[in-house]
């Protein structure tokens, strides 16, 4: 119970985050707070889309999908179903897989760094490790 | 189980919160033109940034718009291959002078962008940093941040850089260019020059290669 509402919490962070990253995309916000990094640059690329939609707004349906997975998987009915575990789990791994390819996209492609989708990656990277022992613990419901 | 939905809460108002504020803050904006014209005697006699040998028996003379897209794309397009054939191999010097049009909301500002890291050496690395992701010409968003990510990403010392941009140190320089190249008869960008007489051929690498070429003959 612990472990997911960890997930909770840290696909709330992840979701403000990317909410963040996509309200600049479209306008909202004027200017990136980034420190050091190349926030803008990053933003700027033409691989901050994917099927002409901002790389951020597939950010906030995730972490929006996994804060929900987790809502319900702290309810009594589902606390102890398997399938809540392995959605979590299917989900979690889709979002690390594409934050993977989204890093190594700034390191070995773009050479610049964009430190609050590293925030992201890092949120995402605990979200798909602590999804994992779900899995085994979950009984099966039949 | 209670406070954890507490905190969940909390988190939720203070993020909101956070990015409700950033939302009301206005961005620095990028400045305009002047709005009364500077004086020519005020710019520093600066002839424009050149590539090439002194001692090239040509120069193309290049009044260029960071914002305009045909800039863009002679930029990325023909200029690797001009600057391959004709520019390194010593057959011709190639010199930038500022010609921001202005319809162009950020050229201006992206042409001080380019003279303050010029002031450090680096303006060819910029021109080509503003060129190479010129996307920020076509979202109508204030660059100033992108702008600066490009010049961390050239080595420029920010520092001095800010400074430059701050104080719009070479806003002069940008009027004179204007001027410079209204006098001569510039209506639109690009704009060439060859030796002095404006080039009215196709902006293309070929075209250009063919002129220098049959020039050179000439003067052998």
């Amino acid at each position: 119970m612990i472990r997911r509402q960890a997930i909770v919490l840290l696909a709330l962070v992840g979701l403000l985050v990317a909410t963040y990253l996509w309200l600049y995309k479209i306008g909202v916000l004027g200017e990136l707070q980034c420190g050091t990094g190349s926030c803008e640059a990053v933003q700027a690329s033409r691989y901050a889309e994917l099927f002409g939609i901002p790389v951020a707004f597939y950010g906030v349906a995730g972490y929006a999908a996994l804060m929900a997975l987790g809502l319900a998987g702290l309810q009594p009915r589902f606390a102890a179903d398997r399938r809540a575990a392995v959605l979590l789990a299917t989900l979690a791994t889709v979002g690390f897989a594409f934050s993977l390819y989204l890093t190594a996209i700034e390191l070995f492609v773009l050479h610049e760094i964009c430190r609050w989708c590293l925030v992201s990656a890092v949120i995402m990277t605990a979200i798909w490790l602590l999804s994992l022992p779900e899995l085994r613990h979950s009984p099966a419901t039949t | 189980m209670k406070r954890f939905y507490l905190l969940l809460v909390a988190v939720a108002a203070i993020g909101g919160g956070a990015l409700w504020y950033g939302s009301q803050q206005s961005v620095p904006p990028a400045p305009a033109a002047p709005s009364a014209p500077l004086p020519v005697a005020a710019a520093d006699a600066f002839r424009g940034f050149t590539l090439g040998s002194d001692s090239a028996p040509l120069e193309v003379t290049e009044y260029s718009d960071f914002e305009c897209p045909f800039c863009a794309s002679f930029a990325t397009v023909q200029m690797p291959v001009i600057r391959e054939q004709l520019i390194s191999t010593g057959k011709l010097r190639w010199r930038f002078r500022d010609f921001p049009l202005p319809s162009h909301k950020y050229s201006r500002y992206a042409a001080l962008g380019a003279q303050c890291a010029g002031e450090q050496g680096k303006f060819w690395e910029m021109h080509d940093q503003l060129f190479n992701n010129h996307q920020w010409a076509q979202t109508g968003k204030n660059p100033r941040g992108l702008f600066r990510d490009f010049a961390r990403a050239i080595g420029l010392d920010l520092d001095k850089y800010d400074a430059c941009m701050d104080g719009q140190r070479y806003a002069a320089r940008l009027e004179a260019s204007v001027q410079e190249g209204e006098a001569l008869g510039v209506r639109g960008t690009p704009s060439f020059f060859l030796s002095g007489r404006p080039y009215t051929g196709r902006g293309t690498s070929d075209d250009f290669k063919a002129l220098v070429d049959s020039l050179t003959k000439k003067h052998k």
